[in-house]
């Protein structure tokens, strides 16, 4: 297949489970027979909001890797909105969070654009780094300082740098899989948000014992388990739009989905510490945009470099 | 005019977008109800963005109180407060000629709810400042009317003093239950319980 068709395929294979997840949500529904139950209603607006996403997806393929950077800078951009609105600062961080909202946030990806590996890889770790902290001490300002300076530097690694690396994956020259690196973050994103899926799935119909309760209450062993080894299938089967044979596709598809497994823990820890359940109100039923790409955040620069690795020489 | 509303909408829609805002309503909006909303002041954003979450009904019969100093030095600000937002302008300096709680009380009597900033000011740090004596002097003149406090969270961080350009964080705007002045209440209590209802509503600091 061209890599176009393979595209149209993987995309309207999607498309067909989400069309046989909404059928299935308004059976659900309509057996309740007008009664309201918090969970249907919930699932059918994630089903509703997933079409919406892979909506914006779809589009950004179509215009190419322009399209690709666009779509995950605007990403960033409301994940960091989420993250800075609930995390304390004062006034003294002012202009360093301008230099992360206007000039780090868009170089990020404008490098990336420009396949600018030796810059991006270390534009926020070091330059974002070193200069943020400056920017804050010139106002003077001593209160909390290290925590506010190590705060704004987690939401730009997070929000940021870590996302970034999804569209990353389009400066990967790996021989022999030219033209079809847009096929790895097919892989990445399928792997790592069906294993958010099936954990929902397996938790709500067998979760008996709680991971913690105290970050996550609806956290349990049987989902995480049940979870993450459903999506390892559902990497393996991928292995033929990857550059990887049957099983490092299901070891690679394990790594990102334990990887994303913890995004989603520690970034509920930050929220518990915050008195909050979600991160905002964007995605209807998901909650905030942080909710929904924190397993992506912490599982994308690990994929990358793992490619980065072993498959590019 | 349509072009002042006009004005408005878009001033609406330009600072729902920009700051993301979202409403917390503890008790539900009511129309039929004549209220003083008393949010929280940290910035010159405020009132439009108390005013842009109420339900358009009440919109048109709400107007928000303004220190004329700030709001009549220049003839953009004159038309944008005059106008656009039918602002009630009131007179901050000492020795003033028009009696501000009067002023207020007219545009009550006439059937038209209030934000009213009960610091008096903008506060530049943290926290809440003591209110002013004009909430109570207020109710105290009509004591039927019902008093919500709004905190307003995040547009202060967002769009501080001192500086051009604001920051892209998402405000949060919690509307509390309604408060009224009761029968044997003194100055103190009231100014102090309705501090209290107003802090309570803020999110929790570290």
């Amino acid at each position: 297949m061209t890599p176009q068709d393979t595209l149209i395929a993987l995309f309207g294979g999607v498309f067909a489970v989400l069309a046989l997840a909404s059928t299935v949500g308004g059976l659900l529904r309509w057996r309740l027979a007008g009664r309201s139950s918090s969970v249907i209603d919930n699932l059918n607006a994630r089903i509703k909001a997933w079409w919406w996403m892979i909506g914006a997806l779809a589009i950004a393929f179509w215009i190419g890797k322009t399209g690709v950077v666009v779509l995950f800078a605007f990403i960033s951009l409301q994940a960091l909105r989420e993250f800075i609105s609930v995390t304390y600062t004062r006034v003294g961080d002012h202009r360093a969070l301008l230099w992360c909202f206007f000039v780090f946030l868009p170089l990020q990806y404008v490098l990336i654009g420009m396949d600018w590996y030796g810059l991006f890889s270390i534009l926020i770790p070091v330059y974002a780094f070193l200069l943020l902290p400056i920017s804050a001490s010139l106002s003077t300002d001593t209160k909390h300082f290290l925590e506010r300076a190590a705060k704004v530097q987690w939401g730009l690694m997070i929000c940021v740098y870590c996302i970034s690396h999804v569209p990353a994956l389009l400066t990967l020259p790996i021989e022999g899989f030219e033209g079809r690196n847009l096929q790895l973050i097919v892989f990445l994103v399928l792997t790592v948000q069906s294993s958010d899926v099936f954990q929902y799935v397996w938790g709500k119909l067998f979760g008996k014992r709680k991971l913690a309760p105290q970050i996550s209450p609806s956290k349990t062993l049987e989902g995480l388990v049940g979870g993450v080894l459903t999506s390892t299938a559902v990497g393996a089967a991928l292995y033929w739009i990857t550059p990887f044979n049957v099983w490092q596709a299901a070891l690679v598809a394990l790594t990102i989905n334990i990887l994303g497994f913890f995004g989603g823990f520690v970034l509920s820890a930050i929220k518990r510490d915050r008195g909050l359940k979600d991160w905002g109100a964007m995605i209807e039923g998901h909650g905030g945009m942080l909710d929904r790409v924190d397993s992506i955040s912490f599982s994308a620069p690990i994929f990358f470099h793992i490619l980065r690795y072993w498959w590019v020489h | 005019m349509l072009i002042d509303r006009l004005f408005a909408s878009a001033i609406c829609t330009f600072a729902r977008v920009l700051t993301g805002v979202r409403a917390r309503w503890f008790a539900a909006p009511d129309p039929g109800k004549l209220r003083v909303y008393y949010p929280n002041h940290r910035s010159h954003g405020d009132f439009v963005l108390v005013w842009s979450m109420l339900p358009r009904a009440m919109r048109k019969r709400t107007r928000p109180v303004a220190g004329s100093d700030y709001w009549l030095s220049s003839a953009v600000r004159r038309y944008v407060i005059n106008r656009v937002f039918r602002g009630v302008l009131v007179d901050r300096q000492a020795g003033r000629s028009a009696d501000p709680i009067g002023v207020m009380g007219q545009v009550l009597a006439g059937g038209e709810s209030l934000i009213l900033f009960p610091e008096g000011t903008r506060n530049l740090d943290e926290g809440l400042l003591p209110f002013k004596s004009g909430l109570y002097h207020l109710a105290c003149a009509h004591p039927e009317v019902e008093l919500v406090p709004v905190w307003i969270e995040n547009l202060g961080r967002a769009m501080p003093k001192g500086h051009l350009v604001p920051l892209p964080l998402l405000c949060t705007l919690s509307f509390g239950e309604p408060l009224m002045l009761r029968p044997d209440e003194s100055k103190e209590q009231f100014l102090a319980r309705t501090r209290q209802a107003l802090l309570a509503l803020a999110p929790v600091a570290e």
